[in-house]
């Protein structure tokens, strides 16, 4: 299993009841079931996953977050999970509202476009960057959003969203993000990691 | 039609209010049961059948001789494992394959005809509730169906929502939109607009109307698939001949097709039951049994629900089923939802379509063993 999805388990406590938009083939939703008895939901909108997740015996709704979260009633969830799609939302500050919305905290997780991997690409090759969390190419990338950990730490800060913790992600490394070091993390980071609440 | 050998029936006792306000008591229910109930009797399904379906799941039917209507899913080792599951299926109410219908005998011994009660939905799913009892289950292990056989599903865990562990309605709706209704009452129309169906009364007539029962269901057949499906398969392809004849025979293989299903059709099927089960299609509305909340109908049951469509079925499309999950997640039930890629219409969950047997197989068999 991913390092990122070891980190999101790890943020959530044993017994509760979590939804997964864009659960994908139900590899953290598997996790989270047998080890930390987590009553889980799925939400993904590929129908070949979703088989995937029927297979492993998940719960799994086929849909659209942008148009299916609203199906789900208010703070219904203990946790909501939002891996890595935020920026492919063409209306993500909707969906961001929505995940905050549903659940009592989320847990949302970006690709860092302020890498210096992602920076050197652009400066040196002048090309658009492609890295291991970004392998698409411009014209066949579904991200329509990208950001740096900067700006989605500063964008929620300016939606009066509660941070409870930020952490970077660096192949195997996490660590915490704060006002201090949010400079650096925002470089050495490939992967943003954010609990917040609204 | 009815055949008495190679039916089984239930004769219930117990007297039945019925949604139109009358009682019957003393009636029977025709049922099949396929695979053996286990020592602990949780591996038992109730499966629900559909219009024009009946207690012959799978295998040969021993009154038609042909094929089950649901062969392709369920047996042994498919996606309802009859070397697994006990599977019990019966006739409903209103029906022409050995349960209480309009072509039995009143107290008096007059053919009921149209003087049967008018049934529902629930008036059928509280006479096959009875067949628990009968077979000494608490609780089944699942309840299943598509199209009218979904509306059963819902109505059943609705009525009875400690009674399932899981529950699959399959491409079906909470209740029967307008043209659903326009649909049936075409067909309704053309069997009464037959001289031969005398007010209902064609069997101490010793007339048919089968003519307008094969109209009734090439009608209905034509909904049962998609406009791709039919595209693909028939065309504009002549039947037998060069060119066209000039005539009103059969020119096209659609028209063929369609007569050969309407004729046999008549073989198996009761006029009046027609009448009578549709019309039970055409009065369920389960939202409006909860004053409008559907979330109400699902609001006691802690059961496992999953969910199917198809992208093709017009009939009951994609939306209609998701509204069931949309008014179960209101409510924060356990409920799956997949829609299958298929061009087989509304027929599709008859039909062998791999990712929707595949599907099935899954949940339940992941299902069972969590239990």
């Amino acid at each position: 299993m991913k390092n990122e999805f070891q980190v999101i388990a790890d943020l959530i406590e044993k017994d509760k009841k979590v939804l997964d938009v864009g659960c994908a083939d139900g590899t953290l939703m598997k996790f989270l079931k047998d080890n930390k008895n987590i009553n889980i939901r799925g939400l993904e909108i590929s129908k070949e996953k979703v088989q995937e997740c029927i297979a492993k015996g998940l719960t799994v709704i086929e849909g659209n977050a942008e148009k299916d979260l609203k199906q789900f009633t208010d703070k219904s969830f203990d946790y909501v999970i939002l891996s890595q799609t935020l920026q492919a939302f063409l209306n993500p500050e909707l969906v961001l509202d929505e995940l905050l919305r549903v659940g009592k905290k989320a847990i949302v997780t970006i690709p860092n476009f302020g890498y210096w991997k992602v920076r050197f690409h652009l400066l040196f090759k002048g090309t658009m960057p492609i890295t291991k969390t970004l392998p698409d190419e411009w014209y066949n990338t579904p991200n329509l959003h990208m950001c740096t950990i900067k700006d989605f730490f500063y964008f929620v800060k300016s939606k009066d969203i509660k941070i409870f913790k930020s952490l970077a992600l660096n192949n195997l490394n996490s660590s915490i993000i704060n006002h201090s070091n949010l400079g650096v993390k925002n470089l050495f980071a490939d992967l943003g990691i954010f609990l917040i609440e609204k | 039609m009815n055949t008495e050998k190679n039916i089984k029936t239930l004769i219930v006792k117990k007297p039945l209010k019925l949604d139109c306000g009358k009682t019957i008591k003393d009636f029977p229910i025709a049922y099949e049961t396929y695979g053996s109930l286990n020592s602990k009797k949780d591996n038992a399904i109730l499966v629900f059948h559909a219009l024009t379906g009946d207690q012959f799941v799978t295998g040969i039917n021993p009154v038609t001789n042909k094929e089950g209507w649901w062969s392709y899913a369920v047996g042994p080792a498919k996606a309802i494992d009859t070397n697994k599951y006990f599977v019990i299926c019966s006739n409903v109410i209103g029906g022409c394959m050995g349960s209480y219908g309009p072509s039995h005998k009143d107290p008096d011994q007059k053919i009921f005809g149209t003087n049967f009660p008018v049934i529902t939905i629930n008036d059928m799913v509280n006479a096959q509730y009875n067949l628990l009892d009968h077979f000494g289950i608490d609780k089944l292990f699942s309840i299943t169906g598509g199209s009218m056989g979904g509306m059963q599903v819902l109505q059943f865990i609705s009525n009875f929502p400690d009674k399932s562990k899981t529950v699959i309605p399959i491409a079906t709706a909470s209740s029967h939109s307008a043209q659903n209704i326009a649909f049936n009452e075409l067909g309704r129309q053309a069997i009464t607009a037959d001289s031969n169906w005398k007010d209902g009364n064609y069997t101490s007539n010793d007339t048919n109307p089968g003519k307008g029962l094969a109209v009734a269901r090439m009608a209905a057949h034509i909904t049962y698939l998609s406009k791709k499906g039919l595209q693909e398969k028939f065309g504009r392809k002549l039947q037998e001949r060069e060119d066209l004849k000039f005539g009103f025979d059969a020119d096209f293989q659609i028209e063929s097709y369609l007569r050969y299903q309407g004729s046999v059709f008549v073989d198996r099927f009761d006029a009046n039951s027609y009448l009578y089960i549709t019309r039970a299609m055409d009065y369920f509305d389960l939202a409006k049994q909860f004053n409008g909340n559907l979330s109400e109908a699902f609001k006691n049951t802690n059961a496992k629900f999953f969910i199917i469509s198809f992208t093709s079925d017009w009939l009951y499309p994609t939306q209609e089923n998701k509204d069931i999950v949309i008014a179960l997640n209101s409510i924060g039930a356990d409920v799956g939802f997949v829609e299958i890629v298929s061009d087989k219409g509304h027929d599709s969950f008859l039909l062998d379509v791999p990712d929707f047997l595949s599907a099935l197989k899954n949940f339940l068999d992941k299902s069972y063993e969590e239990n």
